[in-house]
Formats: structure tokens, C-alpha cells, sequence
């Protein structure tokens, strides 16, 4: 089924975007890299390290994997457009996955700041894909402020507990006309499988996979969730009903 | 003079460039770039932007995350 995930006019056939943070090993990242079948994978720009044995990018041009740098450990705006100015003069991209976060404790983004960073990135011809809470009010702001996509969390990074409030993703979901990824807070494969089926169109997680006991098979799990809750979604659920609904007909007189 | 790169003071020559600034931390040729005090600065000034004593080069590159 041709179903592409278009973010700012770029469609990739993967709906599962998979970040690079937690994994043991270069190795184990490019094996759960290819399994997880991702297109598009997040980086951290950090001070180089002459000790660094092979290198992230390498990894992942090797696959043909589009890169997203991120802007994490950014606690203010100016923090994180200095940030993004650097990964695009390093990486030659203007994407940039926004993250500006308000403390160390829960990583939660700092919703003034973000805003903020938000303007003043699109003002200068960035694409910004803002990691946001599952504030609708927030998101829409965000895409009213020129985003390209919103990307609500789940629950706070890194913390494995799923989607903690559904009802706001659907409010979000309904509400934008750019895509909206769920970011954050997926802890095992049901977690993407629901948050597809409320209608998000993509998912972004690391931890889950790269800190899993076996990453390239939660890689594939994750794979296989992401596409599941999609086709459920444009399927269709059956509604919910208090009783039975008999799926054999009648006993014959 | 002294610069300070990604917080380390190292000794530079007195009419060296942020390229040389650079190149004291990392070989690599992609993926790299550099702040200097604060302001992100173009790979093509590199060599011909001068620094001087006291300043603050930032070089990145990318590393797992996110």
C-alpha cells in the first residue's frame, strides 16, 4: 500500500523515525538502524572527541538514512538557534528536530523558550520539528507559528511510559494540518501501535530500542507496531459496545 | 596568545586562523563546525578569520542522541 509520510513536502516510506541516543555500540546502532527500517534518524551535536573511535555519521550516510540533528540539552531559544545554526553548517541540512528543554529532571520542553526558538529558527529558513508536551493549545501555536511538523511526547524522554494522555494527542491530531509525530515516553511496541492508531502519522523513539536487551529485534518489533497501528487507523476501529454482538448468525429455528 | 577550544586552553601562534584553531582538535574534514564566541561561523572563513588571544572556539560535530 503507497502510503508516504510527507514532512515539508519530503516523503519517506518509513513512518518511524529512530533516534541515535542510548545504543551500546556503533554496531548494534546500525543493525537496529536497518531493522528498524527508518529514513530519517536524530543526532545530538556535541564538541568533537579526538578520541571518538568511528563516527555516528558514517553509520548512518552508510545506510542512506536522512539526518535529523537535534538541538538537545538546550535549555534557552538562543541555546537552541545557536545550535541549529551549527548542525546545519556541520551536516548541510537545514531540518532540525527542536528540543528546548526546562530541566534535567524530566526533560520537559519549556514551552516559552520553545516558542520562541521556534520563530526565530523558521524566520531563518529552517524546517522545525518541535518536541513538544501534549499541550494542543502549544501545538497549535507551534504550527501557527510556521513548524512543519509537531511532535507531541508521550511521557517525558527516556521514561518507557507510553502515552500517558491519549485524549490530548487525539485533540492535537484533530486540530493540525501539519504531520504530527509522537515523540518521547514509548516504552514497548503496543506504545507505537497506539499512537498511530490515534491518528498520529509517525512515531520517534530511541531509548526503547537502543537501551532494549536486544535492539535490532526491538528495531523490527518497533517496525512492524508502527506499521500495524497505521493500517489500523485507516481501517478503521469497530466502535466500542457494552454487550456482545454475535459474529456467527442465529442458530436455525 | 591563548584560545580557549572547547573549553581546553591551548598556545597558538600569533597570526593563526580558526581554521588552525580547528584542526588542533579533530582531523576530520566533514561533518564539523565552529563557534567563535558565541557566533557560528562559515566553513569558508575559516582560514582567512584571524583569532585572538581569549577566544572561546566552540568545534562540534554529531554524536548519538535523540
Amino acid at each position: 500500500m503507497d502510503d508516504p509520510f510527507v514532512i515539508a513536502g519530503e516523503a519517506m516510506g518509513s513512518r518511524l523515525i529512530m533516534g541515535t541516543g542510548g545504543a551500546p555500540s556503533l554496531d548494534v546502532l546500525d543493525r537496529a538502524l536497518a531493522a528498524s527500517g527508518t529514513e530519517l534518524t536524530t543526532v545530538a551535536m556535541r564538541r568533537v572527541d579526538p578520541a571518538a573511535a568511528g563516527s555516528v555519521l558514517e553509520v548512518i550516510a552508510a545506510r542512506g538514512i536522512r539526518v535529523l540533528p537535534n538541538t538537545a540539552g538546550c535549555f534557552t531559544a538562543a541555546e537552541a538557534v545557536r545550535t541549529a545554526r551549527l548542525a546545519r553548517e556541520a551536516l548541510g541540512t537545514d531540518w532540525v528536530k527542536l528540543e528546548v528543554i526546562a530541566d534535567e529532571r524530566t526533560l520537559l520542553p519549556d514551552p516559552v523558550e520553545l516558542l520562541d526558538a521556534a520563530d526565530l529558527l523558521v524566520a531563518d529558513g529552517f524546517t522545525v520539528l518541535p518536541y513538544t508536551s501534549d499541550d494542543p493549545v502549544l501545538a497549535r501555536r507551534l504550527e501557527q507559528a510556521g513548524c512543519a511538523a509537531v511532535m507531541p511526547l508521550g511521557a517525558p524522554i527516556g521514561s518507557g511510559l507510553g502515552i500517558r494522555n491519549p485524549h490530548n494527542i487525539e485533540l492535537i491530531v484533530e486540530a493540525a494540518t501539519v504531520p504530527v509525530v509522537l515523540d518521547a515516553g514509548i516504552g514497548t511496541a503496543s506504545d507505537a501501535t497506539i499512537a498511530m492508531e490515534l491518528g498520529c502519522d509517525g512515531v520517534l523513539l530511541a531509548t526503547s530500542v537502543t537501551r532494549a536487551r536486544d535492539p535490532e529485534l526491538m528495531a523490527e518489533a518497533m517496525r512492524a507496531a508502527v506499521t500495524a497501528g497505521r493500517l489500523a487507523f485507516l481501517a478503521g476501529r469497530v466502535p466500542r459496545r457494552r454487550y456482545a454482538t454475535a459474529s456467527s448468525p442465529p442458530l436455525a429455528g | 596568545m591563548k584560545v580557549i577550544i572547547n573549553g581546553s586552553t591551548h598556545e597558538l601562534a600569533a597570526d593563526a586562523s580558526v581554521g588552525d584553531a580547528v584542526r588542533l582538535v579533530t582531523t576530520s574534514a566533514s561533518g564539523i563546525a565552529a563557534a567563535v564566541n558565541g557566533e557560528v561561523l562559515r566553513r569558508a572563513c575559516w582560514d582567512t578569520t584571524p583569532v585572538a588571544d581569549g577566544d572561546q572556539v566552540e568545534v562540534i560535530s554529531a554524536s548519538q542522541g535523540g
